[in-house]
């Protein structure tokens, strides 16, 4: 007993002199967060490089392979084009949501009448899951119901329902379409939070300097509000890149592979096709996009010195 | 799910009726059960045994009724409690695959295709439930004894095909001027060009439809006589015959209704039973759909079912979805699945079952071909044939991974697809996938 006695004191000792500690307070403060990251981030994704370099398959570990995923993968024109797709979706979904959930801020931002339903009801397609929103477009651009062909062909636009899913270009601007109308709301509400933290004081005292509204807009909202535009735009190109639901619904990737993303391809060769390790290599093959555009959002973008008043 | 007193009451209802329908079977089967070799039970379950089964989700309520109360029976007679776990279809693979790597989970498994061929040596060797079932009802069918068999070696127990046939309307096909529905591929393009003709087009899924965009696919090559591989597991799709199966693809895609190349599973079934599309091939869910529906009584009454056309290989030869169930190796009561196993094969339970699944699941022993269900509509009857005339996945390559990836990753389904709407040439299309075929297979 004495000796069990004479260990714990000096193991209490050592943790009270942690405590005590400024630097040990914190590492403790941290360590739960730490342990958190290191299970659930490092680890999934340390395992996920690891198993771009091997031949797993389901149900088969497999053996370290070098390079050769990656080597098939740059021979492979499937993933090629799923690059461009997934670039292609990814720029042009990225502006369009931009340019339309600033304009609905600055719009939300005025004194409108029913502001507070305004808001509320903008949020809606960001709040019903995706895979239900998905749904609904895929009866919108159904080749043989879609109400946009019915009623144009009502409307005696067109003579023939549109191949909106069946032609390649037709497909990829619909999913690009689905994507802006599901992620609008995301940079709307944001960026809307962002104009309400400008002072009004700025604008009027442009508008007394003579200011005209576009001047007032790019000379004293625009500047101010960048740095929110930076953390929204950063985070609306991730989920845009990683779009994965909104194409599984509507096409699985379909016409012969024209809105195939990396996140589809990945899935579909990982799971179903049971390639565990090719699968792997084109999401790791994600990550360098994803970290340019970070880079590019947080250096490009974000233009601290600049705010700060040093450019 | 577990089999508690509701369920079978639920199941217990539904067999009643389903027995009150049948009449005359009904007596059959109870004089089959009455002669049943109950007592001739191969596998005695270990003490204090109890089981759990993951199986596809159902697709046809009778089937799962049915299934369950059988489930339910088995547990009264020996007092193995059985668990079913229900996993929609794509979950099954990984959801498996995992348990077996794992080695936890559930005790057996009901899935897709090849597979058991990811996991064999995770498996339990059932050569001498197969062997005793194959004796006993009139031997297992070619195409489906190979998805249970791997070098000589039970490894699964082959369950049912779904069935898949032409789906077409009688009014429509005999106002294209066809009394009689063709039998091979060229009267088939015939009898889709009169349609176009006619303003009632034909519709085959080219997009990303994991069940009917294979099976046409398939259909394709092999009814042309084209193979993604030989025996030996060497890719051969580059070849004339897939090059004459494109082709003829390509005269078909001319004649179908417009946006096919973005049908997934379901859009056929739509088309079809919105009026759009004349004909299609499907399992009997479509035949039941339109039924179900009284809004739908002219369509369901002009409906008539067939088999796909027989190209110039000269035999009918498909891609049947089928159905097996694995015991893992790492089950503590590997007797008590035997025994549950054998116990759902018995002649009166799996006539059961059969029955109950109105013509969707299609047996993988032969005695069931005497099933009443088969006669019961004509419309059931080209469905009776998913077993005979299935070839395995990846013919005439060995299953596994490779034919397993080849098919998720929609290979044939691509190369049809880049041909018939002219992104690549027949030749291009054929050389791309021999490209991806070579990586599965390599």
């Amino acid at each position: 007993m004495t000796a069990t006695l004479e260990t714990r004191a000096p193991r209490r000792r050592r943790l009270g002199r942690l405590s005590e500690s400024r630097n040990g307070l914190g590492f403790l403060f941290m360590l739960p967060a730490a342990v958190f990251l290191l299970f659930f981030l490092t680890y999934p994704l340390g395992l996920g490089v690891w198993l771009g370099f091997t031949d797993s398959k389901i149900g088969r570990p497999g053996v370290f392979i070098g390079l050769e995923n990656y080597r098939w993968l740059f021979d492979d024109p499937v993933f090629w084009l799923t690059v461009f797709n997934t670039i292609f979706y990814t720029v042009f979904a990225s502006i369009a949501k931009f340019a339309l959930g600033l304009w609905l801020a600055l719009l939300l931002n005025r004194h409108l009448p029913f502001k507070n339903f305004f808001r509320a009801v903008i949020l809606l397609p960001w709040v019903v899951p995706t895979v239900l929103s998905a749904m609904a477009f895929w009866w919108i651009f159904d080749s043989q119901f879609s109400i946009i062909s019915w009623s144009l062909m009502r409307l005696g636009v067109i003579d023939q329902p549109i191949n909106f899913l069946g032609d390649p270009w037709n497909a990829r601007w619909s999913v690009i379409a689905a994507n802006i109308w599901r992620g609008i709301p995301f940079v709307a509400i944001s960026l809307l939070a962002g104009l309400q933290t400008i002072p009004q004081s700025l604008n009027e005292a442009a508008a007394i300097d003579g200011a005209t509204s576009w001047q007032r807009f790019t000379k004293v909202t625009l500047p101010l509000l960048t740095p929110i535009i930076a953390v929204v735009m950063t985070f609306s190109v991730l989920f845009t890149f990683t779009d994965f639901q909104l194409i599984y619904v509507l096409t699985r990737g379909g016409p012969v592979n024209a809105t195939h993303l990396m996140a589809t391809l990945s899935f579909q060769r990982a799971i179903p096709g049971g390639q565990l390790g090719e699968g792997a290599a084109i999401a790791v093959a994600m990550i360098p996009f994803l970290l340019a555009a970070i880079l590019f959002s947080f250096f490009g973008l974000q233009r601290r010195r600049w705010q700060q008043g040093n450019d | 799910m577990t089999i508690d007193r509701r369920t079978l009451l639920k199941g217990t209802a539904a067999m009643a009726a389903a027995g009150a329908l049948i009449g005359p079977f009904g007596a059959r089967r109870a004089a089959a059960q009455a002669a049943a070799p109950a007592g001739a039970a191969m596998f005695t379950p270990e003490e204090g045994a109890s089981l759990r089964l993951l199986r596809w989700v159902p697709f046809v309520k009778g089937e799962e009724e049915a299934w369950n109360a059988n489930t339910q029976a088995f547990t009264e007679a020996t007092g193995v409690a059985v668990t079913i776990d229900q996993e929609s279809w794509e979950d099954v693979r990984p959801k498996a695959a995992v348990a077996a790597n794992v080695g936890t989970g559930p005790d057996m498994v009901m899935s897709w295709f090849d597979d058991p061929f990811q996991y064999p040596d995770k498996l339990v060797e059932v050569t001498d439930l197969c062997t005793m079932l194959a004796e006993r009802h009139g031997g297992f069918y070619e195409g489906l004894a190979a998805y249970g068999q791997q070098d000589g070696k039970w490894i699964s127990t082959p369950l049912c095909a779904i069935g898949n046939a032409i789906c077409y309307r009688d009014s429509h096909v005999k106002a294209a001027g066809f009394n009689e529905f063709p039998r091979d591929t060229e009267g088939f393009l015939k009898l889709c060009q009169a349609l176009k003709e006619k303003g009632t087009p034909a519709g085959f899924p080219h997009g990303k439809a994991v069940g009917d965009g294979n099976n046409y696919a398939h259909w394709l090559l092999w009814s042309h006589g084209g193979q993604t591989v030989n025996e030996a597991g060497e890719v051969v799709i580059n070849s004339p015959e897939t090059a004459a199966a494109i082709e003829y693809a390509k005269q078909l895609y001319a004649t179908f209704i417009p946006g096919t190349e973005s049908w997934l599973d379901i859009n056929n079934n739509r088309a079809f039973l919105a009026g759009e599309v004349s004909l299609t091939a499907n399992g009997v869910s479509l035949y039941y759909a339109a039924m179900k529906d009284p809004a739908l009584k002219a369509i369901a009454d002009d409906i008539r079912t067939v088999n796909l056309p027989v190209g110039p290989v000269g035999q009918p030869v498909e891609l049947a979805q089928t159905s097996t169930v694995s015991i893992f190796s790492h089950c503590k009561f590997p007797n008590a699945a035997k025994a549950y196993l054998e116990f759902m094969f018995r002649s009166e339970n799996m006539n059961r079952w059969i029955e109950a699944a109105s013509a969707y699941c299609c047996q993988s022993l032969r005695e069931f071909e005497a099933n009443p269900v088969w006669t019961s509509n004509p419309i059931h009857a080209p469905y009776a044939k998913a077993s005979e005339s299935l070839r395995v996945n990846g013919y005439a390559g060995p299953l596994g991974p490779a034919s397993a990836g080849a098919m998720a990753d929609y290979v044939l389904v691509d190369m049809f697809a880049e041909a018939v709407t002219g992104q690549r040439s027949t030749e291009d299309a054929i050389a791309n996938a021999e490209r991806r075929l070579q990586r599965y297979y390599r």
